[in-house]
C-alpha cells in the first residue's frame, strides 16, 4: 500500500540507526542495556538545573521569582512538539518503510507527548497569571500548544477506537503526518490571529546567559528524560504484543484440542 | 530560599510537572510488569515463544 | 472526466433523494444560531460583534454533521469497492465525494448564513463579504473533513470521533474566515488579505484532503 504521503526527509543517520534496530528481539536486548544510563543521566542533569535554577540563578529583573517556572515551562513545550516530531518521523517510517518498530515507538511516543503538552500547558497558565494576571492568555503560543494537545488526544482516541491493530495503526500513523502537515499552518494562523488582538508578548524576556545555562542544561535533561520513558514504552508494547501473541496462539490450540 | 509573593505559583507548577511525571512513570512500570508477569506465567505453562521468528512481526 | 462528473452527479442525486441529509444540517444551524442570544443574551449590539463568530462556528458544526454519510452508505454496501476498481482513481473519488458534500451541504449552509444573521442583527452591510468568506471556506471545511470521514469509517463512536479529529483542522479556515469581516468592519481594508490566504487554505485542503482520505480508504479496504 504505497501511500503518497510526502513529509520531511528521513534523516539519513537515523536511517541506518533503525535499520539495526529493526529486529524487536535486538531492540529489546539494546534498549535493556542503554535505558537505565539515559535514566540516571536524565535524573541527574534534572537535579543539578533544579540546583541551579533554585540556589544559583538570578531572579529576573522583571519577573522576579517566576521566572523558575520558565526553566520547566520551556523544556515541556520543546518536548511536546518533539515528541510529536517523533510520532511523525515513526509514522512515515511505517507507511513508507514499514519499518516493524515504526508503529511502536509511534504508539509510544503518543501518551508521553500528550503528558508534555499538558505540562505546558499547565505551567503556562500557572505562569501567566503572575505576569498577566490571568490563568488562560489566548496568546499564540499557548494557543497552538493547545491545538497539539488536541491532535494528540486525537491520534490516541482515534487508536483506541478500532479493534483491528493494525488498521488502527495506520489510520493513526495517517493522521499524524496530516497533523505534522497542518501544524505549522495553524501555528501560523494562531500567530496572525492573534497579532489582530494584541502584539504576542515575548514570552520570555531576554534571558541572560546566567539564566540560560540552567535552561539548558534542564532541557537537554528532560529530553534525555523522553527518550528514557519512550524507550520503555517501546518495550512495553512489545511485550504487550508477545503476550497477545501468546494468547492468540493458546486460545486456538485449545479450540483445536 | 524565599520564593517572593508569587511562591504559590512556582510550587504549583513544579507539583504539576512531578505529579504529571510520576503517573507516567508508574503507568510505564506498572504496565511493564504486567506484561512480563503475564509472559512468566506462559513460560511456566511450558508455551516457549517460537525463537528466531519476531512476534512482533508475526501480529502485524 | 465524464466518470467524475458522473460519479458527482450520482452523489448530488442521492443527497438530494434523501433530503433529510441537508434538512438536519440546516435545522441544525438554525437551533445553534437561534440558541445563541439565549445563551449571550438579547443585547443587540453585542450580537452584532459576535454575529460573524456565531454564524461561522455554528457552520462548522453543522457541516461536521454531515461528513460521516460522505463515505459510510457506499463503504457498507461495498459500492465504494467497485467504484474504486473502476478507471477513477480513489483521490478523484475522494474529490468527487467531497465536491457532493460541499454542494449539498456546504452552500446551502453558506446561503442561510445571512439570513440566519438577520437573528443576530447581522448588519446586513457586512453579509455579502460574510458570503463570499463562508464561500472561499467551506471548500476547506468538506476536504479536511473528508479525511475525518475516511479515518472514522470502521471506528466506534465515530460522530463523536470525527469532531475531536477534524475541528483543529478547522482553525485557519475559521481564523482568516472571521479575520475577513473584522478587518472589514474596523475597515482597515484588509478584507482581501484574509480572503486571499483563507482561499489559500481551501486550496491546500484540496490537495491534502484526498491524498490523506485516498490512503485512509485503502487503508480501510485492505
Amino acid at each position: 500500500m504505497a501511500s503518497h504521503m510526502t513529509d520531511s526527509i528521513q534523516p539519513e543517520k537515523r536511517q541506518s540507526l533503525t535499520q539495526k534496530f529493526a529486529n524487536p528481539t535486538r531492540f529489546m536486548a539494546l534498549s535493556g542495556q542503554v535505558l537505565p544510563w539515559s535514566l540516571i543521566a536524565a535524573a541527574c542533569l534534572i537535579s543539578y538545573a533544579l540546583y541551579l535554577v533554585f540556589f544559583v540563578a538570578p531572579d529576573d529583573y522583571q519577573q522576579g521569582q517566576t521566572v523558575k517556572i520558565m526553566y520547566i515551562h520551556v523544556p515541556a513545550a520543546w518536548l511536546a512538539m518533539m515528541a510529536y516530531g517523533v510520532v511523525a518521523v515513526s509514522s512515515f517510517g511505517l507507511l513508507v518503510f514499514r519499518h516493524p518498530l515504526a508503529d511502536v515507538s509511534a504508539k509510544a511516543a503518543v501518551p508521553i507527548g500528550a503528558a508534555f503538552t499538558l505540562i505546558a500547558l499547565i505551567t503556562g497558565s500557572l505562569w501567566g497569571k503572575p505576569m498577566w494576571g490571568t490563568y488562560w492568555v489566548w496568546d499564540a503560543r499557548l494557543t497552538s500548544v493547545l491545538m497539539l494537545f488536541f491532535l494528540y488526544l486525537g491520534l490516541m482516541t482515534l487508536r483506541s477506537s478500532i479493534e483491528d491493530e493494525l488498521l488502527a495503526s495506520r489510520l493513526t500513523a495517517i493522521l499524524a503526518l496530516v497533523g505534522v502537515i497542518l501544524l505549522p499552518i495553524i501555528k501560523f494562523s494562531v500567530d496572525w490571529w492573534n497579532t489582530l488582538h494584541q502584539p504576542s508578548t515575548g514570552f520570555t524576556s531576554s534571558v541572560h546567559s546566567s539564566m540560560r545555562t540552567p535552561l539548558l542544561i534542564s532541557a537537554v535533561g528532560f529530553t534525555l528524560l523522553f527518550f528514557s520513558m519512550h524507550l520503555k514504552a517501546m518495550r512495553n508494547e512489545i511485550l504487550r504484543r508477545r503476550v497477545k501473541t501468546l494468547t492468540l496462539a493458546e486460545v486456538d490450540r485449545q479450540s483445536r484440542g | 530560599m524565599d520564593l517572593g509573593q508569587h511562591a504559590s505559583f512556582i510550587w504549583a507548577s513544579y507539583g504539576a510537572l512531578i505529579l504529571v511525571l510520576l503517573a507516567l512513570g508508574l503507568w510505564l512500570v506498572l504496565d511493564g510488569r504486567r506484561y512480563q508477569r503475564a509472559l512468566k506465567d506462559f513460560e511456566e505453562r511450558g508455551i516457549k515463544r517460537t525463537s528466531g521468528s519476531s512476534p512482533v512481526g508475526s501480529t502485524d | 472526466m465524464t466518470a467524475f462528473f458522473r460519479l458527482v452527479v450520482r452523489d448530488l442525486e442521492l443527497a438530494f433523494r434523501d433530503g433529510g441529509a441537508l434538512g438536519t444540517a440546516l435545522g441544525f444551524f438554525l437551533m445553534v444560531v437561534a440558541m445563541m442570544p439565549l445563551g449571550l443574551g438579547p443585547d443587540l449590539n453585542l450580537l452584532s460583534k459576535l454575529a460573524p463568530g456565531i454564524l461561522w462556528i455554528a457552520l462548522l458544526l453543522s457541516a461536521l454533521l454531515s461528513l460521516p454519510r460522505m463515505f459510510e452508505s457506499d463503504f457498507d454496501d461495498g459500492a465504494l469497492e467497485v467504484i474504486a476498481m473502476g478507471p477513477l482513481p480513489l483521490e478523484l473519488i475522494v474529490i468527487a465525494k467531497a465536491t457532493a458534500h460541499w454542494l449539498t451541504t456546504g452552500l446551502p449552509l453558506v446561503l442561510l448564513a445571512p439570513v440566519l444573521g438577520l437573528l443576530l442583527n447581522l448588519d446586513l452591510a457586512s453579509a455579502p463579504l460574510l458570503v463570499t468568506a463562508m464561500i472561499l471556506g467551506t471548500p476547506a471545511i468538506s476536504f479536511l473533513g473528508a479525511i475525518g470521514a475516511a479515518l472514522t469509517l470502521k471506528a466506534k463512536r465515530s460522530g463523536l470521533l470525527l469532531a475531536l479529529l477534524v475541528l483543529p483542522l478547522y482553525v485557519p479556515t475559521l481564523i482568516f474566515g472571521i479575520s475577513a469581516l473584522t478587518n472589514q468592519i474596523l475597515n482597515t481594508g484588509g478584507a482581501g488579505s484574509s480572503l486571499m490566504i483563507l482561499s489559500a487554505v481551501s486550496l491546500f485542503a484540496l490537495v491534502l484532503g484526498p491524498i490523506a482520505s485516498a490512503a485512509a480508504l485503502r487503508a480501510q479496504m485492505q
